[in-house]
């Protein structure tokens, strides 16, 4: 196994800028998420990475090998894809062979590694059986099997799921890491869907306009997001704009009330602002004010199984809120409520300019 | 109930059709069978003799075996330029599709004595094998004529599947371009190929003006000669040509369809 370096990455298409300077260190037997919405650049990169496209600049190295001009049938890397790719014309045991058979190996030598392979992925019963006989979540096992038989260096997955039913993207991403864990290969992983990368990887890259915006543990991506786009883009997030009222206390000034956020101690009074609070530390209240809070109105009811998401308009902004069913069950649409949140809980970012870039809608708000 | 008992019964509107369809194609055909059965010398019905005589005339068997070879030979240089070409399009030069699809349309628009009249003067200072022989010179007007038909039965072969998808998954398997193209993408474009082949086949077993005009004995040629000269056997000589046409593009499905199954559900 190696480690990955990317350094400098830049790669354009005419005017477009895909990838504007990527600089990534992966360790050996690393798993890394490349998350981010179509468009920013994750799928560029993974191209580049497997050879499929050249950078425009910058380098590319695996271990200590500078592979950025190396054809793609010569990088030893495994790759799946989001379109089913299993050659039609043969069964799923010679599709696994495939790499073998290109590499000359013996036909023993190279079907007893594939069954063993398919074995690894739960297909050993399905070895004979052609892609068109296969369920679309058997075929990206087998593609998962391929792709590992010729002993990469690095495994590359391209939103491998997205083009599965909810539950089996469950169990295979499971199974996606267990297999990765047990090899121990170097593997990154492209999604746009963030609970995918949050659950299965040792550290996420969260990217927008070509750029990593924040690259770190699913924790620190999902608790500490160092942007407003990764707080925007990573799980719901309450965006307050505010204004630094004291800073010795902690308190902020939205919409004429005093909130308590730690974050705020030590920042500039006056500052602009932006309070992150995640939907499911904010507590909704039957009336009656509450210390850290505010009173508001109940807009909305989504039930969302495991939590009722409660919108409710404080202020100018809309709040999100996770409740229990039986608690929302007792705060219809149009009660008269008090919210409030855990002064630790909640993030602080500068708001540049009087807004954040991609949160025009937040800032909208906050006119009126 | 009735609703979930599978329809076994087509509808008379149907059989009417078909019969009618049958009938078009079947009457000519029995007609001249009939009609190849008389005697050549006292026109009663019925014997074998036509087919005797046809059988037993050397020109016979040259001339078909002159256009098999001929239809064999134009299959394989319209494959071999054309899968590597097609595929390359599909791959790297999308935009080059459209070109491509309208020069495939010049041999519909050009007349075969025009195409034959040029390709005369063209062709004219090449080597006498090339020519002055069947195999060279004709093969040569048979691929432009086929060129059509292999391009769009390819074309659309390869809009069939992930060509994109299938080659990078080849190569990052570690396979070069001829590994893939021979491995991976020609098994799945390979009734596509096939049907390609059949319109050539049927092309150029039946290609009369080319051969005539750059005087060339071909089958065609024959069947004409026959035609001109005696009724009766003229009757089998189609015949024949029709079943051994048959027969060529049953045997060369079955060479098609012999090493892997077809891929079936292929996308």
């Amino acid at each position: 196994m190696a480690g990955v370096r990317l350094q400098a990455l830049h790669r354009r298409f005419g005017d477009v800028v895909a990838l504007d300077g990527i600089e990534l260190d992966i360790a050996s037997g690393e798993f890394v998420s490349f998350l981010g919405p179509s468009g920013c650049g994750k799928t560029t990169a993974l191209r580049l990475i497997a050879g499929f496209d050249r950078p425009t600049s910058g380098r590319v190295f695996v271990g200590d090998k500078d592979i950025t001009d190396v054809a793609p049938n010569k990088r030893d890397i495994g790759m799946v894809f989001q379109a089913y790719s299993l050659f039609p014309n043969m069964t799923a045991v010679r599709n696994v062979e495939f790499g073998l058979r290109v590499r000359r190996q013996g036909r023993g030598d190279r079907r007893s590694r594939a069954l063993e392979l398919l074995e690894l992925v739960g297909l050993g019963h399905a070895a004979d059986r052609y892609p068109h006989q296969l369920s679309g979540g058997m075929q990206q096992r087998v593609a998962l099997a391929r792709a590992l038989a010729i002993e990469p260096r690095l495994l590359l997955l391209d939103e491998p799921l997205s083009a599965l039913d909810a539950k089996v993207r469950v169990q295979l991403r499971e199974e996606i890491r267990r297999i990765q864990t047990r090899l121990g290969i170097t593997t990154i992983y492209v999604t746009h869907d963030q609970e995918e990368a949050l659950s299965i990887s040792d550290r996420v890259a969260v990217l927008s306009q070509g750029q990593i915006e924040q690259i770190g543990t699913p924790a620190e991506i999902y608790g500490a997001p160092a942007t407003p786009f990764v707080a925007e883009f990573v799980g719901t997030m309450n965006r307050i704009e505010s204004t630094v009222a004291d800073p010795d206390a902690g308190h902020v000034d939205y919409d004429g009330s005093s909130l308590a956020v730690d974050a705020a101690r030590g920042r500039q009074r006056g500052e602009r602002v932006l309070v992150l609070v995640r939907p499911e530390t904010v507590q909704v209240e039957a009336a009656a004010s509450s210390e850290n809070g505010l009173t508001g109105e109940v807009v909305s009811q989504t039930f969302l199984g495991s939590v009722t998401r409660l919108r409710v308009l404080a202020g100018p902004t809309e709040w999100t809120a996770d409740l229990s069913a039986e608690r929302a069950a007792a705060l219809p649409i149009g009660a008269q409520v008090s919210l409030h949140f855990p002064p630790s809980s909640a993030k602080l970012l500068t708001l540049e300019g009087g807004a954040a870039e991609g949160l025009e809608a937040a800032a909208a708000d906050s006119v009126e | 109930m009735v609703a979930l008992t599978p329809r076994r019964f087509i509808a008379p509107s149907a059989v009417l059709w078909l019969l009618l369809g049958a009938a078009y194609f079947l009457i000519p055909l029995i007609a001249t069978l009939i009609f190849s059965l008389r005697s050549n010398q006292t026109g009663a019905c019925c014997t074998l003799e036509n087919y005797g005589t046809i059988i037993h005339d050397p020109q016979f068997l040259k001339t078909i075996k002159t256009s098999f070879i001929l239809s064999l030979e134009t299959i394989f240089v319209t494959l071999v330029l054309l899968v590597p070409t097609v595929y390359w399009v599909h791959l790297k030069l999308p935009r080059l599709r459209p070109v491509i699809g309208f020069m495939a349309l010049v041999p519909f628009v050009i007349p075969p004595i025009i195409l034959v009249v040029g390709l005369l003067d063209v062709y004219k200072g090449t080597p006498t094998w090339f020519y002055a022989e069947p195999y060279g010179f004709l093969v040569g007007a048979y691929v432009i004529l086929a060129f059509p038909y292999m391009y769009f039965s390819l074309d659309s072969g390869f809009r069939a599947i992930d060509v994109h998808t299938l080659t990078e998954a080849s190569q990052s398997l570690g396979a070069r371009w001829t590994t893939t193209l021979w491995r991976v993408i020609l098994p799945n474009i390979k009734s596509a190929a096939l049907a390609g082949a059949f319109l050539t086949l049927a092309i150029v077993m039946g290609e009369f003006t080319i051969a005539s005009l750059a005087v060339f004995d071909t089958f065609p040629i024959y069947i004409q000669y026959i035609n001109q000269n005696k009724a009766y056997p003229a009757a089998s000589v189609t015949l024949l040509a029709f079943a051994i046409t048959w027969a060529a593009m049953l045997a060369l499905l079955a060479a098609g369809r012999g090493r892997a199954p077809a891929a079936q559900g292929a996308r």
